[in-house]
């Protein structure tokens, strides 16, 4: 049964973009199928993190209103097959989705794929709502700070509302993660702290992504982290993350949280 | 001595208004008959019926009503109060001995909503909640950016980050006076019966304590719970 994963969180700039690439690719290395969908129609930013921007011809608006066929829009990886792109489209904006292509698409997409995983525009409106309304299962992405904290609560109440689930009377399972995470910051106290932020929200954390100049080399390269240097702390913090996702029980490792010897030499390893 | 209410379109902002009084002087209404004349909104009779049940929300017993159309009206006739004939105050019913007054109508009656709301999730933030037959329970947090709005009393087992407009019915609701309830005070902004205080006017000592508040006179009162 394919499960369709929305990436969202209100705010912008806190990683949707690079954790839809670094869990697509990190699930796609399992062995499932996995296709990664851009919602940000007029601002795709998708295709350049995954390496794709020079070969795309058609994208979600040509498949939305019939122009062309689904398969003509999927890019498939070079470096993993199993690993699927459908762009967005830069030139034209949100309000060319239409509830009924995008219904339409997600149930083709379904029938391909194991897994189906939309990055979410930022903001609340139609375009958020749209990547969102199928949705199984949702990450949450937010930084450590109080206004991405406030926009993830936001968003997840739309989640518990707004959302084909929701509607049903059933939910959709939200999960946090947690990116752009400083311990060297989060130790002299200058950002929310971790129990803070899961007091607020309340859902479960599937993982706490530090931050890296490894994302930046890796969004430089055109490849989600997890391919371009799956040994890198951001990386492996990516893996765990998906492991999480398909059921396993992981201890969290929460770079800086710790005391003693133990923190020393993963802290090192983390910063 | 009944009151006549001439609401006008907009509505939304004539509503407004209204509350607006209404949170100067919660008592103005208290057991008061009052007669709603409705000439100034001719061609909107589809609303009359959220119209009076808005109003019953506010505690306000409509007896009858005034300078309808009763053609408009139509099937909505026998469910809004008795129409009262032409403007003069012809003998409100109390005025009529012998003659057994036509009851007027106790209230007209709002479909009886549960005495209390429970919510077993958080409210997040941008999100309101709006319960005004009573008091409203949250088992978990209130978000900021969100607001909980009750007739009653409001408790939260949680964390109170947002509003909280507590007793929106001011004592009607058999004479208890509402309160707001919480384990840990970092609200943005508690109200009861029309009164209330920013983050800004609260002690910060009670910050982040589980509190109780309530209205002493014309003044929010916040006292700790541990």
């Amino acid at each position: 049964m394919a499960k369709v994963l929305v990436v969202t969180s209100g705010k912008g700039g806190v990683g949707k973009t690079t954790s839809t690439a670094a869990l697509g690719a990190g699930l796609a290395q399992t062995g499932k199928k996995v296709v990664v969908v851009d919602f940000d129609v007029g601002l795709r930013n998708l295709d350049l993190i995954m390496g794709a921007e020079r070969r795309v011809v058609y994208d979600l608006i040509n498949v939305v209103q019939g122009d062309a066929k689904l398969s003509q829009a999927l890019i498939r990886d070079k470096r993993l097959e199993t690993l699927t792109l459908l762009p967005a489209s830069q030139t034209r904006d949100k309000d060319a989705l239409s509830s009924e292509g995008v219904a339409r698409v997600m149930e083709e997409l379904r029938e391909k794929f194991d897994w189906v995983i939309c990055d979410s525009p930022a903001g609340i409106e139609r375009g958020a709502q749209l990547a969102m309304y199928h949705a199984d299962t949702a990450v949450v992405v937010t930084n450590p700070e109080i206004s991405s904290v406030r926009d993830s609560d936001r968003i997840i109440g739309l989640l518990d509302s707004k959302t084909a689930r929701a509607e049903k009377g059933d939910r959709v399972d939200k999960h946090l993660l947690l990116t752009r995470y400083d311990p060297a910051r989060a130790k002299r106290g200058e950002m929310l702290k971790t129990e803070d932020i899961l007091e607020i929200l309340s859902i479960p954390l599937l993982g706490i992504i530090p931050e890296s100049q490894d994302v930046l080399r890796a969004s430089n390269l055109g490849a989600p982290v997890t391919l371009a240097d799956p040994a890198c702390p951001p990386a492996r913090a990516y893996t765990d993350a998906v492991r999480r996702l398909l059921g396993e029980k992981l201890a969290m490792a929460v770079p800086g949280d710790k005391k003693g010897l133990f923190n020393k030499l993963f802290g090192r390893r983390v910063a | 001595m009944a009151v006549v209410l001439m609401p006008d379109q907009p509505l939304v902002e004539w509503m407004a208004q209204l509350d607006a009084q209404i949170a100067r002087s919660p008592r103005f209404f208290d057991g008061r008959p009052v007669v709603l004349d409705l000439e100034g909104l001719a061609g909107a009779e589809a609303g009359f019926l959220a119209l009076i049940d808005d109003l019953a929300a506010r505690a306000i017993r409509i007896i009858g009503i005034e300078n309808a159309d009763e053609a408009a009206l139509g099937p909505l006739l026998p469910r809004l109060p008795p129409v009262l004939s032409g403007g003069r105050t012809v003998g409100l019913p109390v005025l009529v001995p012998g003659d057994p007054p036509p009851p007027p109508e106790p209230e007209p009656p709002p479909e009886r909503e549960p005495p209390a709301l429970v919510l077993d999730r958080p409210v997040r933030s941008g999100q309101s909640v709006a319960f005004t037959g009573g008091d409203v329970t949250v088992i978990g947090s209130v978000a900021s950016g969100s607001e909980v709005i009750a007739g009653g009393s409001i408790h939260v087992y949680g964390t109170l980050r947002g509003r909280a407009i507590a007793g929106l019915l001011g004592s009607g609701l058999g004479g208890v006076p509402a309160r707001i309830f919480c384990r840990r005070l970092e609200a943005e902004l508690l109200a009861i019966d029309g009164v209330y205080k920013t983050a800004d006017e609260m002690d910060p000592a009670l910050q982040g304590r589980a509190v109780q508040v309530w209205l002493d006179g014309d003044q929010i009162a916040i006292a700790a719970l541990d």
